[in-house]
Formats: structure tokens, C-alpha cells, sequence
């Protein structure tokens, strides 16, 4: 269970008021927080909870279906526990920034480029935030929902009306 | 050859532009170069059981000793400069095969980032279609552009700097 959780238990613990909801579906742990903590409880668990390596960090867009548009997703895992954990943030479009995590794993500068590119987000304080696989003149983002699929630049494909 | 043969066996009559034609048709040296899953069917055509060698076509690790360049692959916006660069850096003449359904029309990838067809920017001579083609069409398809540079027109003229290169067609 979730609540018996180890990681979880300590976050409760140190950041109640900081954690929105903890999930477990099918034996994942998730724990949703506050983005002002975010830095202090990966901090925390890297360097407390020994979650030493930061499998991958991702973004979603909820255009749409939450009030607040993206979320950002950090995939966690303990070598030494063998334990995974995903933390996750609400980011909301109109202040689209997150602090940077890579003082606590040197791995999220290129994983947040990638975010940065393809979200639009903002990650304050980051060292090289530039575009990582489009273009360095491309503009827009286009992993957002409202970018079209086909580029701005043409007719959308509307099936065999097309 | 000719249906009197006044030198003899062994010497052959016949015009010089088709004496060009037999030397380019039979030394296209394509430059290795390889963008997607199309180009493992491409190295697998090059290796020993379909064996690209024995129609005299050699891989090139440079443009400059390239004739030909087969776009083997999906080519996306980002990697389009480079395709220029590398097909400008190639000497006259030259000859472009679009392989598979990526290089002919941009394939299943309808999307923002993928050029829709590698004709947007060079002029293709032979398309071949497929997903990926197999070794078979591959061939076929070089064996297309090898009818083409048969059929061209002034290639000697043009070499030695008489007028231009006309074209050829084939059936
Ligand atoms: S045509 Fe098919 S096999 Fe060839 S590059 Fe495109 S997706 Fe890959």
C-alpha cells in the first residue's frame, strides 16, 4: 500500500504540507507536489532515500482536462533499494517554469532540454536551456496539444476528404 | 556489332557517347549514405548474398568520388541541409534514387518535423517504392538508372565541355 510505503512515509513526514495526492496502481508508487518543494524533496530523496538515479523526466500536456495545463513527471529509481518512485508537479501555462533539477542529477540537463524543446517549459536557473532536437529557429513547441500534427505551415490531413 | 566486321573479332564500332554511358552505367558509385531502416536493406543489397559489386556499383565513403546517392530513409527537416550539402559536394554528373516510401512521399510519417518527399529539394531520377523495398526492387531500381544513363544524350560532347548533357529516358 501506498500509505505503508517507505518513501512515501518520510515525505509525509518532512513535506506535508508540500505533497497533493499519493497514488499506487499496480504496485507504482506516485506521489504528486507543490513545484515550489520540488527541488527540496528530489533533493531529499536523492540524498536521503538514496533514489540515486533519475531513470527519465517527462512532461504532460492536459490541454483542456485540468486546470493546471502541464505536468512534469520524475521517474526515480533506488540502485541500492531496488525501488522505483515517480513524482510528479503541476505546472500551469501561465507561469511556466519549474526550478532546474540538474544540481541533483547532472542527467536532467539534457532530459529538461528535451522538455524545454518539445513543452515550452521553462526550467529556472538551468545551465544551457537550449533546443535540443528541433531546430535552434523552429518555433512553437510541438508536443503541446494545440500544435498542429502537420506543422503550422499546411492543410491538416482531414482523412480521405483530404 | 556491325553486321560487317572490316577490323577484324575482337574491336567493336560505336559512337563515343555510348562509350561514356557504358563506362558511367557500369561504375555508379553511390555515397554511403544511410537515414533510416531503409538503409539496412540498402547494406544488405551491398552484401555478399545480393552483391551490389558485380553490377560495378561500389559504395563511397566520399561525395567527391560519388555519382549517385540513394536516399535510403525517412529525411527529416533537420537532417535536409545535410542531404544538400553532401549531394552539392557530389561532382557533375550525378543521379539521385529516392528509396522507399520515406525519400518518394515522406511515408506513414505525415508530421511537422519529416520532409514530405526528398524531390522537395533534389531531383530524383528513379523512386522506388516499398516499406522498406526489398533487395530485389533496390536492384531493380538501379538497374532503372543504369537504362537512363544508357539513353543519355551528348554525355561526351558534354565532357569535354560541347553543350550540355541531355537526359535519358527510360521505357
Ligand atoms: S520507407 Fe519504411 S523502411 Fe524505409 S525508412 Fe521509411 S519507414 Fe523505414
Amino acid at each position: 500500500m501506498a500509505e505503508n510505503n517507505r518513501a512515501v512515509l518520510k515525505l509525509k513526514e518532512k513535506f506535508a504540507a508540500s505533497i497533493i495526492d499519493v497514488v499506487e496502481f499496480r504496485g507504482e508508487v506516485t506521489v504528486t507536489v507543490k513545484k515550489d518543494s520540488i527541488i527540496d524533496i528530489l533533493t531529499f530523496l536523492k540524498q536521503s532515500l538514496q533514489y540515486n538515479l533519475l531513470t527519465d523526466l517527462t512532461a504532460v500536456d492536459y490541454l483542456g482536462k485540468k486546470e493546471e495545463r502541464f505536468m512534469m513527471v520524475y521517474q526515480l529509481y533506488s540502485i541500492p533499494n531496488k525501488d522505483r518512485l515517480r513524482i510528479k508537479s503541476p505546472v500551469a501555462e501561465a507561469d511556466c517554469s519549474i526550478p532546474t533539477a540538474t544540481k541533483v542529477w547532472a542527467t536532467a540537463n539534457w532530459l529538461e532540454r528535451e522538455v524545454y524543446d518539445l513543452f515550452g517549459i521553462i526550467f529556472d536557473k538551468h545551465p544551457d536551456l537550449r533546443r535540443i532536437l528541433m531546430t535552434d529557429d523552429w518555433v512553437g513547441h510541438p508536443l503541446r496539444k494545440d500544435y498542429p500534427l502537420q506543422g503550422p505551415d499546411r492543410e491538416p490531413y482531414k482523412g480521405r476528404l483530404s | 556489332m556491325g553486321v560487317e566486321n572490316p577490323l577484324g573479332e575482337n574491336i567493336i564500332t560505336t559512337s563515343l557517347d555510348k562509350l561514356v554511358n557504358w563506362s558511367r552505367k557500369s561504375s555508379i558509385w553511390p555515397m554511403t549514405f544511410g537515414l533510416a531502416c531503409c538503409a539496412i536493406e540498402m547494406m544488405a543489397t551491398g552484401a555478399s548474398h545480393n552483391d551490389l559489386d558485380r553490377f560495378g556499383i561500389i559504395f563511397r565513403a566520399s561525395p567527391r568520388q560519388s555519382d549517385c546517392i540513394i536516399i535510403a530513409g525517412t529525411v527529416t527537416k533537420k537532417m535536409l541541409p545535410v542531404i544538400k550539402t553532401v549531394y552539392e559536394q557530389m561532382p557533375e554528373p550525378k543521379w539521385v534514387i529516392a528509396m522507399g516510401a520515406c525519400a518518394c512521399s515522406g511515408g506513414v510519417f505525415d508530421t511537422y518535423s519529416v520532409v514530405q518527399g526528398i524531390d522537395e529539394a533534389l531531383p530524383v531520377d528513379v523512386y522506388i517504392p516499398g516499406c522498406p523495398p526489398r533487395p530485389e526492387a533496390l536492384l531493380f531500381g538501379l538497374m532503372k538508372l543504369q537504362d537512363k544513363i544508357w539513353n543519355d544524350k551528348n554525355s561526351f560532347g558534354s565532357a569535354v565541355g560541347l553543350g550540355t548533357r541531355i537526359d535519358g529516358f527510360t521505357a
